[in-house]
């Protein structure tokens, strides 16, 4: 069971900026491709760009492609030529069997019928015939959850409701080759998971292409990864994190949002290690494994009461994936005016090979209440280097110890 | 194992091959255009008061609106061989008709932009379930018609059984009309615009409110316009009369059915092309 079963050699589709332009072309493609004129050099007309450009890729049954990379980088067409919805200006694809695409769940749903009789509907148009889905019916409505409102108008349904009946059909129909565009991203926890389960089983029998920004689902869902960057191939990886890195570096890293009040700020932070500090012009680098401190200086512009300093580790995407310990832990006094210059000492993280950056903060609390003084999201940037692979910010190495 | 290939040969290069998928496509979408034409009609009824009297009620306001323009004398239109208001009403029902089948495959595409741009299926699917639709709506249209008409006191012989080769014939005769705007249609929004406009001009020079003119150039008009044959036999037919026009009236269809073939492989041909520049 390892034939391939998406072949996809050179492709390449041009857009045109301009609508007007791209109007005009399009009339002018239409009577082209009347006459049956051969194509042999496409070229770029004015005001076009090569959306996606010379792309070439195999996926084998129970194989998962991701494609990652940055809104517009040609991630949704190519999905769309290979469900044969718009051709490729260079290049071929071949699919072989049948082709399933969960693009966007629940499209072609009427609002005034019933969820039973678009579940009918929204098969037929999927490919079923009426009895292949008289057999899975039962089947469908259980899968969503849905059966007390399955005879109620889908215009009631919360946004959430659609999506499951939506994804419900369409994995159903037992696809040889499964397109997926950003799916899972709504929808609630029980039900994300459920949907994941889902496409385990399918991914046994079928080839999946899968287009998503959630690294998570990424890493999870693929055997093989493709950043995409202007509509090319910037890597190819069967090592997912290898992929989703190169995907990250795509990424400016500046310094997030400041928010302070007139009570304080943050007037310096440094990290050093091994005696070499950070400086302000550059991205500090460092081992993984290496212990290093961090070094904070904040200004106080009036006397605080219990000042409480907190750090946030947060991961490329802004996520705090590592703090401080909690509340207790924070750095407090009693007191402070003028100035406060603390250092923080790690030792030893396992962090991943990765830019991670660190959070700042400094509340107070006031009749109980907290109040925030002042938070730098991305006060400073750091880089760690590792021989080890791997996505997930923190690696903890446990001692492996062989029962059988 | 099915295979498909998508490279940027025109389909034009392999004609075989071309019409061997185009009846596939229409074989495969015999379900599906069933189930989405009753989706529609249910989904229609089911928000609506007066229902399917609507297919009837515009053109009965039309015909009373020539009744009174005819009989205060503000507007001549010469004698009509059956009275005035059976000649309009049976007018406008069958122009409607030819109406419904015009603005049908560009309104068809417009609706399922969504599923269109997201969804590999058969677009024939959607013609078709759109004439189905127009065929649903014209058999109302005619029941109502003959009842009206036998309150007029016009009683229907055999030649009844010929009129749904007429309604054919219309269908035939708009859907080629339309499905050859909609690739325009779909890029450029003035289409859709002068639909209405270019059906208006269609219809005075069509026997729909007027009878045919005797002579001079309006004669001539009349004479050319293919339509005038589908109209005026629609209406012989109904009324129990035998068709004068027959022979032109076979010649018409026989050329729009031909039409029709080389305005959907246009449209085949046209489709990933719009489908880039709609979206979604």
């Amino acid at each position: 069971m390892s034939e391939t079963l998406i072949k996809a050699e050179h492709v390449s589709k041009k857009f045109c900026r301009d609508l007007k332009t791209s109007l005009w072309y399009g009339m002018k493609d239409i009577t082209g491709e009347l006459m049956g004129k051969e194509k042999k050099n496409q070229t770029l007309r004015d005001k076009e760009f090569w959306s996606v450009d010379d792309i070439s890729f195999e996926v084998k049954r129970g194989e998962c492609l991701g494609l990652i990379g940055r809104n517009g980088a040609g991630k949704s067409t190519l999905l769309k030529m290979l469900n044969g919805l718009i051709k490729p200006d260079r290049g071929r694809i071949e699919m072989h069997g049948r082709v399933g695409a969960l693009i966007e769940l629940g499209a072609g749903f009427n609002p005034i019928l019933t969820g039973r009789e678009n579940i009918f509907n929204n098969a037929a148009i999927l490919g079923f015939t009426r009895s292949e889905t008289r057999n899975k019916l039962d089947s469908i409505i259980e899968f969503s959850e849905l059966s007390d409102f399955i005879d109620t108008p889908v215009q009631n349904y919360s946004s959430g409701m659609k999506i499951r009946l939506g994804f419900a059909i369409a994995t159903h129909m037992e696809p040889d080759i499964l397109l997926l565009d950003e799916v899972l991203a709504v929808g609630d926890m029980g039900f994300t998971l459920k949907c994941y389960n889902k496409m385990d089983e399918l991914l046994q029998k079928t080839a999946m292409v899968f287009v998503s920004h959630s690294m998570p689902q990424i890493s999870r869902m693929c055997s093989q990864v493709m950043v995409l960057k202007a509509g090319k191939i910037e890597t190819t990886s069967n090592d997912v994190s290898i992929a989703i890195n190169k995907y990250y570096d795509q990424y400016n890293f500046e310094k997030g949002i400041i928010f302070k009040t007139e009570d304080a700020e943050l007037e310096s932070i440094f990290i050093s290690s091994n005696g070499v500090k950070s400086s302000q012009s550059e991205l500090f680098e460092m081992n993984t494994e290496d212990s290093f401190q961090v070094h904070l200086t904040i200004k106080l512009h009036k006397p605080i009461a219990s000042p409480t300093l907190f750090l946030n580790f947060l991961d490329k995407e802004q996520k705090a994936f590592a703090t401080v310990g909690n509340f207790k832990d924070y750095f407090k006094l009693e007191r402070a005016e003028n100035k406060i210059h603390v250092v923080a000492k790690f030792n030893s993280i396992r962090l991943t090979q990765g830019i991670y950056s660190i959070q700042v903060g400094l509340m107070t609390f006031e009749n109980n209440l907290r109040r925030n003084l002042f938070r730098n999201q991305s006060a400073i940037y750091f880089k760690i280097k590792s021989s080890n692979p791997g996505w997930v910010p923190i690696q903890f190495v446990p001692e492996w110890e062989i029962i059988q | 194992m099915k295979v498909t290939i998508y490279t940027n040969k025109s389909s034009m290069q392999s004609p075989i091959l071309m019409v061997k998928s185009m009846w596939k496509d229409l074989i495969s979408s015999k379900d599906l255009s069933l189930q989405l034409a009753v989706r529609d009609i249910k989904a229609q009824y089911r928000q609506s008061i007066l229902g399917i009297l609507w297919a009837f009620l515009l053109p009965l306001a039309n015909t009373l609106i020539w009744m009174y323009l005819q009989g205060t004398g503000i507007i001549n239109v010469g004698k009509t061989e059956i009275p005035y208001p059976v000649f309009v009403f049976t007018g406008t029902m069958i122009w409607s008709i030819f109406v419904d089948s015009v603005q049908m495959p560009l309104n068809q595409i417009i609706a399922s932009r969504s599923i269109l741009a997201k969804i590999n299926f058969p677009t024939e699917a959607l013609f078709l379930s759109g004439i189905y639709q127009v065929i649903f709506n014209a058999a109302i249209k005619i029941l109502l018609m003959v009842a009206a008409l036998l309150l007029l006191g016009i009683y229907p012989n055999w030649n009844l059984f010929l009129v749904p080769f007429a309604i054919i014939s219309l269908i035939i005769t708009g859907t080629a009309i339309g499905l050859f705007l909609t690739p325009i249609g779909l890029l450029y929004n003035d289409i859709g615009k002068i639909i209405p406009f270019g059906l208006q001009i269609l219809m005075f020079t069509t026997p729909v409110l007027f009878p045919m003119p005797v002579n001079g150039w309006a004669h001539i008009i009349y004479y050319y316009n293919p339509l005038t044959s589908i109209v005026i036999t629609t209406r012989q037919w109904l009324i129990g009369q035998g068709a004068d026009y027959l022979p032109s009236f076979i010649t018409v269809n026989i050329a729009m059915t031909f039409v029709l073939i080389a305005v959907w492989v246009v449209f085949r041909i046209a489709k990933p092309l719009l489908t880039e520049r709609m979206g979604s």
